[in-house]
């Protein structure tokens, strides 16, 4: 037998480093995941800004692109973290990707940690190109907004928690459905880019519980002077995180 | 169940004892023997649903045993050790559609910590021919060229291959079939399953037949086919009472009727006994439109362990 491989295993933060960077140079490459995650969000807020035609409940001293764009982030993370994620594993399940890598030197948990890096890496770009455009509708940031950067992450993992849950509970093809369905409902619906204070009465009370709800809550007090408490927002956000995981943790397989 | 890792310097490359695999009331290897010596190339043949695919994933360390014992490289199969030093290629390739064929395999072989062992591979499998086409694009046959070069980078002690030729043209397989014998002359371990009789019988050094989720036979192309391996096959009428041919014939043979009108004759190939059978045939109103006397290929051993066909 040959001896033992004279090259050392990478260290597991370069594994998961390395696996990040080639997770997200293949998502990049997919036009569907362009569409999804940057086209869209840009769309929604060149929209919401200069559409004004378009209602948009706006707080005193809260200007539209503000608002606009507190709402269209909390979409843009619905759209990696809980749309993109879901559906790019519930594939990775189908086809043995999971598995293949699971023969590398990649354990198991830096698999799950380089998908979870890359989709923040996916919310961070999305982040750029959405505070790049909003700049140039007349948005102006204050120091205080770097407060949406700990709300982004936790949106990240509590949404990417429920999109591993429905990836690893379902068929692919059952996951590509739903996951977009859901996707398409909490954009108009989900507290997302509009509050869910411009719901009807039961209806807002429902959807304000949301994790949706509760991110665009959260990025609009930052951002926009929004009317609900950041405080509970973020409360609610990790509710839902410690809750996706679990969920996650007994729903998801390997293939 | 698992064994410790020992330090016996002339241990098999992987081996199992026992191994049981239930998925639910199926039982998909059912007490499965299994030894892969070094520097070797050892055959995993049986029909679908025997249990190597099973076999291949819990050495992989994808798959937990129910019970039995299983060493891989001296150690616990799956674990970070083990991984770094065993290359699977898996019957579902399991390669991410949205990324190219060399960047992938130049991707697995950072990931194994040997970045320049992707190139000589990417060459060979003739990789960077498909260029920029993203691998949802490739046909089946380049899939598995680059599956395969996926296994073999980082340069592995022990690869598991699990069909590695299926789809493969036969330039393909040639190619493939050159890999291996290289893997071997480098002393890598190499398991190899197919259904591909001809493909075992030249590229391995040892076999093991599987069925029903265990080994019904093991040992060489040579001592598989020598039980009972002379025969003389004959057609003549269909029914033939082959009782009383085999009275006619030495105690050591056997008849069979494989088919109406389609006869074997097992233990001997002695013109004596082609005289004999054809001579019998005749007496009784009906001599052989076809005689061949020769010994039991794998094929046959094959369908003899099994019980079925080959496929």
């Amino acid at each position: 037998m040959t001896t033992s491989t004279a090259h050392p295993t990478p260290s597991m933060a370069r594994l998961v480093g390395t696996q990040a960077g080639f997770e997200l140079r293949v998502l990049f490459r997919n036009g569907e995941q362009l569409l999804l995650t940057i086209l869209i969000p840009v769309g929604l807020l060149l929209g919401l800004t200069l559409a004004t035609a378009l209602p948009l409940t706006t707080a005193a001293g809260a200007s539209r692109i503000d608002t606009a764009l507190a709402g269209v982030l909390a979409v843009a993370v619905l759209s990696s973290a809980f749309t993109s994620l879901a559906i790019g594993v519930g594939f990775d399940r189908r086809s043995g990707a999971l598995l293949l890598l699971a023969t590398t030197p990649l354990s198991r948990t830096s698999i799950l940690a380089a998908k979870a890096l890359a989709t923040v890496a996916t919310v961070a770009i999305q982040t750029m190109v959405l505070g790049v455009t909003a700049a140039f509708l007349g948005w102006r940031p204050e120091p205080a907004d770097l407060l949406i950067i700990p709300i982004l992450l936790l949106g990240t993992f509590a949404l990417g928690a429920l999109g591993f849950a429905l990836a690893g509970a379902l068929r692919a093809e059952a996951t590509l459905a739903v996951a977009n369905a859901v996707f398409l409902v909490l954009l108009v619906a989900g507290g997302t880019a509009w509050p869910p204070s411009s719901l009807p009465g039961p209806l807002s009370t429902i959807v304000s519980a949301l994790p949706s709800a509760a991110l665009g809550d959260a990025l609009r007090g930052i951002l926009a002077s929004g009317e609900g408490s950041v405080a509970i927002a973020i409360a609610l956000l990790a509710v839902w995180t410690v809750a996706g995981g679990l969920i996650a943790r007994r729903t998801f397989r390997w293939s | 169940m698992t064994s410790a890792p020992d330090d016996h310097p002339d241990r098999a490359a992987a081996r199992t004892r026992g191994l049981v695999v239930t998925f639910g009331a199926k039982r998909a290897v059912d007490g499965l023997d299994l030894e892969i010596p070094p520097g070797a190339v050892t055959g995993l043949l049986g029909p679908n649903g025997a249990g190597k695919s099973t076999t291949i994933g819990v050495l992989a360390g994808l798959l937990t045993p129910s019970a039995g014992r299983v060493e891989v490289l001296g150690g616990v199969p799956g674990r970070a050790t083990a991984r770094a030093r065993v290359g699977v290629m898996l019957q579902d390739d399991g390669l991410p559609t949205g990324a190219h064929a060399a960047e992938m395999v130049r991707h697995v072989a950072v990931l194994r910590g040997d970045r320049p062992s992707a190139e000589p591979l990417i060459e060979a499998l003739r990789l960077s021919e498909l260029g920029r086409t993203t691998i949802r694009r490739l046909s089946g046959g380049e899939r598995r060229r680059v599956s395969l070069a996926c296994a073999l980078v980082g340069t592995p002690e022990l690869v598991l291959l699990d069909e590695p030729t299926a789809g493969l043209d036969h330039e393909g397989r040639d190619v493939v079939a050159g890999m291996i014998r290289a893997l071997r002359a480098q002393g890598v371990a190499v398991l190899l399953s197919t259904h591909l009789l001809d493909e075992a019988e030249a590229l391995a050094d040892h076999l093991t037949v599987m069925a029903r989720g265990h080994a019904v036979a093991e040992g060489t192309v040579g001592s598989l086919t020598a039980d009972s391996a002379e025969r003389i096959d004959f057609a003549a009428r269909p029914h033939l009472d082959i009782a009383a041919l085999a009275r006619a014939l030495p105690s050591r043979c056997t008849v069979e009727e494989r088919a109406p009108g389609d006869y074997r004759v097992w233990g001997s190939a002695d013109p004596q006994i082609l005289a004999t059978v054809s001579s019998w045939c005749a007496q009784h109103g009906d001599a052989p439109t076809r005689m061949h006397a020769g010994r039991e290929t794998l094929a046959d051993a094959y369908r003899r362990l099994t019980g079925g066909g080959t496929e």
